[in-house]
């Protein structure tokens, strides 16, 4: 794969016997255990692992799920309380997949914003971060249907108001909507072939990881200085040094996951997803769940519903293009003054974009008061507004600026000279390239 | 090795080990829930147990009812069917156990042990042929008590042919085994509770 | 850190918790507290066992409660009525059942294995006899009606929703100090009540009334005790298994404490050397 050989030896007659057939041994010593990773990468990189574990708990959780679920409009909502009620242990394994989602969604921010950062994204790392972006990408469908399964109110309605998006397409726009619905709104066939695709996708996603994580050993892990490895002083083989950091952060993840799961399993959720799916009612606020707030903000932004559409899926679209539009030949954030301060406001941006599309467009922003029609006011609408443009500069006007106008701070000469500049401060080193 | 070493390494060994006891054990645990899911759940248990009243069910009248998803046939016996099952000697049997959930499993295939003391009229068990699991035919088969036209007790499965007596047990046909006879007690004269 | 790091980090804590815009007019419930509430909370038996009466009494005339079966009633965590209670209580419901031999449907005494018998056959004789409301399923009611919103108030208080329940039953504006422009606009067959959810008119009439149910452990039976028991049983009926998630929870966070501490200490032995 990386071209990085293993010093597997088989010891047994069996060993070698499998080895001739199938060199899995081989490709484990050399790809996990063995493998040179840069001794300098911090709790940040751990989120890869992380969400490793997370697709597992999902697909393991889902799996027995799916044993005592039912994906009829007439049953559903009544075969996910039997499991609450009925099935041994049944609360915690429907707890542990919804709050799994959202936990899910926290770790792949994290990781996202990692790479933003240190510029992981940049050559020869770009084919790595378009594979991580359609992850991303496959992973919002799934959580997307997934959602619908319950057939509570939220479920539904948020299930409309998304498939009825795609009507505004031209032309196509009300075929391509009764296509995906299989009928003349979202319905029992809807909610079918919702659970078909919910149970597909995650598989999916395990090979896209696998493409991930072979893009990431051909080329190698990116680390904090953003320096290439230069020689063997750089690295430590993966395996004890980040077999044990990973799990220990995989550890204190799960504590924080456990805290939702058990004490507090329905706060990241919806309410009134507890009532029953009902067509002819339609609930006083729909949101999607809380990953999905900044794309709602964006989708709302822009008055046309068309308009709407592209912003939104653009908004996810132009990561692809990340690595062309930052223009600096400096990868990581900490050498780089200006673009550090741009990026944290990008998070911030994200996050006011976030609260913007959690509440009634026409309301006071932050509260429920709803502002006068005629005049100025700051609703949750114009917020989004704002930050959706702001969105869009960061990456069309801001990050190609920033690469050619700003002055980086100087390199360290290696990852190693960087790991001993920190422990030992005094030792002046070299200033790079 | 120095003792200095030798001590470092068995804090070492012994953290290392620790960690991963701990780890396995929290492995085993959190596996544990994962597999008890697929254990009969709470509603599955509550229909685990169902009460009859026999008192509807006249002389040479046999009902059947749904016990945990298979067929239980409840015969209230006439005493000719009674007589003809305590006549079969032991050694005429196919098989020579009683298959009766409420006594031991060595227990042998007369017709007191296939039903309970001072209720021998009625006669509980599964309607589950013990050959492959079709229902059997109820007062059908060579076995039966015939009078005049009219056949009484007995079964006969129309799958392979199998015939029991008026006991249920298998006596002609690829069956091996007896009609098995469920676990069932008499909460009053006329009530049972079968599971 | 620079201060935009540290904000951001900040807010990133905030957007773990976004919640929806309050309901238009619903008024913030009356936040009692329960025995049930915070990571060490757990139910009343005694209140349990008097809110079912309560509820069998008073609300199960109109409402509801398809999730619950008579062998929840004694399953560890609830209101733990004995096994011959259940039977005893169960039989006493005439259930539907059948078809029989002829085809009909008839009528039997309830099993433990039962659901709950509901007081209409479906939503439309529910409406038909309501005034054209329907009086919502109460199973998951605490669950899915938020008593206040705000992102970090839920988080800290919960949603409330047995306040919900609570300040709905207490809630009535009383006939002699309703304004007379409230008079005027009241709709046929509703009553003001500030605290619910969808409006203020409501179409249930005051359900409770001091001594309405009388509660055999001889506690007294005023409006605002009513409340507060069939409001905790209620929180039962949507989480059964409350008790038993609370209890796992706390070994669960101990354990993987230990394992963190060990895998802490593993880390920092491997990390030793590298230099």
């Amino acid at each position: 794969m990386s071209g990085h050989a293993s010093n597997y030896q088989p010891k047994s007659a069996f060993a070698k016997w499998f080895h001739a057939r199938l060199p899995i041994m081989d490709m484990v010593q050399g790809q996990v255990l063995d493998f040179p990773t840069p001794k300098n990468l911090n709790y940040f990189y751990t989120f890869g692992g992380i969400l490793a574990v997370m697709l597992v708990i999902q697909i393991i959780t889902g799996v027995v799920l799916v044993m005592h679920y039912t994906p009829h409009v007439d049953m559903a909502f009544n075969s996910v309380e039997h499991i609450m009620r009925d099935v041994n242990s049944g609360w915690m394994l429907r707890y542990m997949h919804a709050n799994g989602a959202s936990m899910f969604f926290i770790a792949v921010y994290i990781h996202m914003f990692r790479g933003m950062y240190y510029g992981s994204y940049k050559a020869p790392r770009e084919v790595l971060w378009m594979i991580g972006v359609l992850i991303y990408l496959v992973m919002m469908a799934t959580a997307f249907m997934g959602y619908v399964l319950p057939w509570g109110q939220m479920s539904f309605w948020g299930a409309k108001v998304i498939t009825s998006l795609f009507s505004a397409i031209p032309f196509v726009g009300d075929s391509l909507t009764t296509l995906l619905w299989g009928g003349y709104s979202v319905d029992n066939p809807t909610l079918n072939r919702f659970f078909s695709l919910h149970y597909l996708l995650p598989f999916v996603i395990a090979g896209l990881v696998v493409l991930h994580v072979w893009a990431l050993h051909v080329v190698g892990n990116n680390n904090p200085t953003g320096v290439s490895v230069k020689s063997a002083q750089d690295t430590v083989p993966f395996s004890p040094y980040y077999t044990v950091k990973d799990a220990f952060a995989i550890v204190i993840f799960l504590m924080f996951y456990a805290a939702w799961v058990f004490f507090a399993p329905n706060y990241l959720g919806h309410a009134i997803n507890y009532q029953e799916a009902n067509p002819l009612v339609t609930p006083a606020h729909i949101v999607p769940e809380w990953y999905y707030l900044p794309f709602y903000a964006i989708l709302r932004a822009i008055p046309d519903k068309l308009g709407g559409v592209i912003a939104m899926f653009g908004s996810i679209l132009i990561l692809f293009a990340l690595p062309w539009l930052d223009t600096s030949k400096v990868r990581s954030g900490n050498y780089r003054p200006i673009f550090r301060q741009f990026f944290w406001l990008f998070v911030i941006n994200c996050i006011i974009l976030g609260f913007a599309g959690s509440g009634a467009p026409d309301n006071y922003f932050l509260s429920h008061e709803a502002a006068p029609p005629e005049q100025w006011a700051l609703t949750y609408k114009l917020v989004g507004q704002i930050c959706t443009a702001y969105y869009f500069a960061h990456f069309l006007v801001i990050l190609p600026l920033i690469g050619l106008l700003e002055t980086p701070k100087p390199l360290p000469a290696s990852i190693s000279d960087a790991v001993l500049a920190k422990s030992h401060p005094s030792t002046a080193h070299v200033p790079a390239e | 090795m120095s003792t200095a070493e030798h001590a470092e390494t068995n804090r070492r060994d012994f953290l290392y080990i620790a960690t991963g006891s701990v780890a396995a054990v929290g492995a085993a645990l959190a596996a544990w829930p994962f597999i008890n899911q697929m254990n009969p759940d709470a509603s599955v248990l509550a229909l685990a147990s169902v009460e009859i009243d026999l008192a509807p069910i006249a002389e040479g009248q046999e009902i059947t009812i749904k016990w945990r998803g298979n067929p239980v046939f409840i015969r209230h016996r006439l005493a000719a069917e009674i007589e003809a099952a305590g006549k079969v000697a032991m050694t005429d049997l196919k098989d020579p156990l009683a298959r009766n959930a409420n006594l031991p499993d060595a227990d042998p295939a007369t017709d007191a042990n296939r039903v309970v003391g001072g209720k021998e009229q009625y006669l509980v068990m599964m309607g589950v042929c013990t050959h492959l699991g079709c229902v059997p035919i109820g007062n059908e088969g060579e076995f039966a008590v015939v009078e005049g036209n009219t056949k009484h007790g007995g079964w006969f499965c129309p799958c392979h042919g199998s015939m029991y007596d008026t006991a249920g047990r298998i006596r002609k046909g690829p069956a091996p085994e007896n009609l098995h006879i469920p676990q069932y007690a008499y909460l009053s004269d006329s009530k049972i509770r079968i599971g | 850190m620079t201060i935009l790091k540290t904000l951001a980090i900040a807010a990133a804590g905030l957007v773990l918790s976004l919640g929806a815009a309050q309901a238009e007019g619903q008024k913030t419930a009356k936040d009692i507290s329960f025995s049930f509430e915070w990571p060490f909370g757990h139910f009343d038996r005694a209140q349990l066992q008097r809110g079912y009466k309560v509820y069998k009494e008073v609300c199960s005339n109109c409402h509801a409660m398809h999730q619950m079966s008579f062998r929840n009633l004694s399953q560890p965590g609830g209101p733990e009525f004995s096994d011959e209670q259940v039977k005893a209580l169960a039989a006493g419901f005439q259930v539907k059942d059948g078809p029989n031999n002829d085809g009909d449907m008839f009528e039997r005494p309830g099993l433990p294995s039962d659901r709950f018998p509901s007081p209409f056959a479906n939503e439309q004789a529910a409406r038909a006899a309501n005034g054209g409301a329907y009086p919502p399923d109460l199973s998951l009611i605490t669950k899915s009606r938020p008593g206040w919103y705000g992102t970090i108030n839920q988080l800290i208080n919960g949603i409330g929703g047995p306040q919900y329940v609570y300040s709905v039953l207490t809630g009535y504006t009383p006939d002699d100090q309703l304004t007379e422009e409230l008079k005027k606009e009241q709709p046929e067959g509703k009553y003001h009540n500030p605290y619910f959810a969808n409006g203020h008119w409501i179409g249930m009439p005051p359900p409770l009334s001091d001594d309405a149910v009388t509660f055999d452990d001889g506690t007294p039976s005023t409006v605002d005790q009513m409340a507060r028991d069939v409001s905790a049983f209620l929180a039962w009926t949507a989480e059964p298994k409350m008790e038993e998630r609370k209890r796992t929870g706390f070994m669960v966070l101990i354990f993987l404490g230990v394992l963190a501490l060990l895998l802490y200490l593993t880390k920092k032995k491997v990390w030793a050397n590298v230099h």
